[in-house]
């Protein structure tokens, strides 16, 4: 029986996707680095979100960061509870309050801090408090139908918010140094190599989770609404369909996946700064999708991965190469890669490989033109 | 919190407020006067404008120093010279960048923004590595230092008031291009009507790329301005960037009057808050509510009646 939900091409790439991540990696690397692509893997989350809403729904938001940097700092607050027990912050004039609270005279835990004691409502808001201001976001610009670039602007506009509102609110956020000295999860010290390398399996599963979350929707109704939004919005809208609703649901799902990969960035780094919220980490992220293939979720896993270690690697050795190689990577793909990976994938190697594989004289199948998944 | 000052203290402080919400003003009005012409007129999101800026900044601070090597008499005149050499500077590469980049994107204002956005981060390198990751400063001339004192107690800067000075004749002048000029009226029968504009005879991509080049140009002049009141480092343009647009959209695209007043509340706004609170959040605040009064009225402030 032919599965409706992923053609073969597409088993395929998702195998061979799991290969990577989950066995040919962990072989490959040493724990050190094993940790890093854990790091870029949490990007993959929010490349993911961004497929669905730029690449599929047209709508491009420029505050991803904002998501990542809500869901991580939910993490964060936790983690940094519970690493702030009496008997550690013996030295503080108050114990039992993070350590930047101490420093910036703050005598008891504020109020929205309380709830974050548990683990349950953490995890809870890691998802619900990006999806809750995703909403409003949403609402309110969708609604007016705004979109485009004003839409792109605004976003961005948030990332700017947030990030001067973290740095100047030390006393409650950690300022500009963030959330940081994170140290156990119930009891489980997560700053040990084997608790990294569980982590990164936790965060390769989640992924596909949230992969397989991704191609359900494509494949729905849903998702060739919102190709069909994209191309003729308003055909859309007269033949019936309630297009802000829409938007709205895709815009909360990508920042609900942007979530959990902050908070899994959070786990995996062990701290959280307004550096990986503002307005540079928030379009950094839709150059992971864009690379990728704003169209394919996993072409986005795989530039994800691939600017994130170009990034490593060339900083490491050439910092002042990284950002003319990066700022020449977003006019290469713009102008000569739209589709980026999966595009090239899809147009230049899939039909060869076809044409190798195939027997010789057999009719071309009809799923030559569908893009690679 | 007022009662420890006196009634003409208060006025002082108010009055001095007032007027630093002036320069920020000026500020805003130079930032954003490019960016009108640019995405209010042509509907291109240019990420790369404050690196435009940053370029008439980096200008600026050359020809001081020629002026202070080889002809010192002329030092007090230098600023002068150096805005005329940053338009064009500002304004040659933009005429390069929309040959070689942006012709190509109109249809796609989403992949103009990320292509753009990767040219800042390629101009802030090149500046990095031509004049050093630190911040460079220039030599004001003599006659723009000190304060001028209006009563006892209030004083002005007099570089402040040349910057206000500069805002006004530089919007003037835009002023004078868009509305008064044939140039400028080209580009706005070309943003109401591109293919009726191109049939009466309007070189449309010439005009595209002379309305980007002159637009680049302005924002090197802004930039060029900004040496009088500040320092200069190559990533000091994105600082403007998120600024530059809320006021641009604020205002409402394609509206130079909108603009100019969108410039004004939120300058005054912002400058008046930082009285009773800390700066980063009188920002937070002001850029709230921008963005909440644009969710309320996505159009701006002043709308052009456009038939689309």
């Amino acid at each position: 029986m032919k599965s409706t939900f992923l053609s073969r091409s597409e088993l395929i790439g998702f195998a061979i996707l799991a290969l990577i991540i989950f066995i040919a990696l962990p072989m490959a690397l040493d724990s050190f680095r094993l940790n890093l692509f854990g790091k870029y893997l949490t990007y993959a989350f929010v490349a993911v979100g961004l497929v669905l809403c730029w690449g599929a729904g047209g709508i491009l938001s420029l505050g991803q960061g904002v998501f990542f940097g809500l869901g991580g700092y939910c993490m964060a607050m936790f983690l940094k509870l519970e690493a702030s027990t009496p008997e550690n912050t013996s030295i503080q004039s108050t114990p039992g309050i993070p350590d930047f609270m101490d420093w910036n005279q703050l005598t008891e835990l504020p109020i929205w801090w309380q709830p974050f004691h548990s683990l349950a409502f953490s995890l809870f808001a890691v998802v619900a408090v990006p999806v809750f201001f995703a909403f409003i976001i949403g609402v309110a610009m969708f609604k007016r139908r705004v979109g485009g670039v004003y839409f792109a602007i605004i976003t961005q506009a948030f990332a700017a918010i947030l990030t001067i509102l973290i740095i100047g609110q030390q006393g409650y956020t950690g300022g500009v140094n963030g959330i940081t000295d994170l140290r156990t999860l119930l009891g489980w010290d997560i700053r040990t190599d084997e608790a990294k390398e569980v982590l990164y399996f936790v965060n390769g599963a989640l992924l596909f989770v949230v992969l397989f979350i991704a191609q359900f929707v494509r494949k729905s109704k849903l998702g060739r609404l919102l190709i069909a939004m994209r191309d003729q919005e308003d055909r859309v809208r007269f033949s019936g369909y309630d297009v802000a609703g829409f938007k709205i649901f895709i815009f909360c799902l990508g920042a609900a996946f942007a979530g959990i990969g902050g908070a899994m960035f959070t786990l995996q780094v062990g701290f959280m700064s307004p550096t990986l919220v503002g307005i540079v980490p928030s379009i950094e992220m839709v150059i992971f999708c864009a690379v990728g293939g704003r169209l394919s979720i996993l072409g986005a896993v795989y530039g994800a991965l691939l600017v994130n270690w170009a990034k490593t690697s060339f900083s490491e050795s050439f910092p002042e190469l990284w950002l003319l190689g990066l700022g020449g990577l977003f006019i290469a793909v713009v102008m000569l890669f739209p589709n980026g990976l999966a595009g090239i994938w899809s147009q230049h190697i899939e039909p060869r490989l076809k044409a190798l594989f195939a027997p010789r004289g057999a009719p071309k199948s009809a799923s030559q033109s569908t893009p690679a998944e | 919190m007022f009662a420890d000052y006196s009634m003409s203290e208060l006025g002082a402080i108010f009055a001095m407020q007032g007027f630093a919400g002036l320069i920020l003003f000026s500020v805003f009005v130079l930032m954003a006067l490019g960016l009108a012409i640019i995405f209010g007129q042509m509907g291109v999101i240019n990420m790369a404008h404050g690196e435009f800026m940053i370029l008439g900044a980096y200008v600026t601070y050359i020809m001081s120093n020629i002026f202070a090597d080889y002809m010192p008499a002329l030092f007090g005149m230098y600023f002068f010279v150096a805005m005329i050499f940053a338009f064009l500077a500002s304004g040659a590469l933009g005429l390069f960048v929309e040959w070689a980049l942006i012709r190509h994107l109109y249809k796609r204002p989403l992949d103009t923004l990320l292509a753009t956005w990767g040219l800042s981060l390629i101009l802030q390198q090149i500046y990095r590595s031509v004049f050093g990751a630190r911040e460079v400063g220039v030599s004001i001339p003599d006659w723009m230092m000190g304060s001028l004192p209006l009563t006892d107690m209030i004083e002005v800067p007099i570089n402040g008031i040349f910057v206000m000075i500069l805002a006004v004749t530089i919007s003037f002048g835009v002023w004078i291009m868009m509305y008064r000029s044939k140039w400028g009226k080209q580009v706005r029968a070309i943003n109401q009507n591109r293919v009726m504009a191109d049939a009466v005879g309007i070189n449309t991509a010439w005009t595209d790329r002379l309305t980007f080049g002159i637009g680049c140009g302005v924002a090197g002049v802004a930039g060029s301005a900004f040496t009088m009141i500040g320092s200069t480092g190559p990533t000091a343009g994105q600082l403007y960037i998120v600024d530059t647009f809320l006021v641009v959209v604020f205002g409402g695209a394609g509206s130079l009057l909108g603009t100019i007043a969108s410039a004004f509340s939120i300058s005054q706004a912002q400058s008046i808050m930082e009285f009773f609170l800390s700066g980063s959040m009188a920002k937070v605040l002001t850029l709230l509510t921008v963005v909440g009064i644009l969710m309320i009225r996505p159009q701006g402030l002043f709308t052009l009646k456009l038939r689309k």
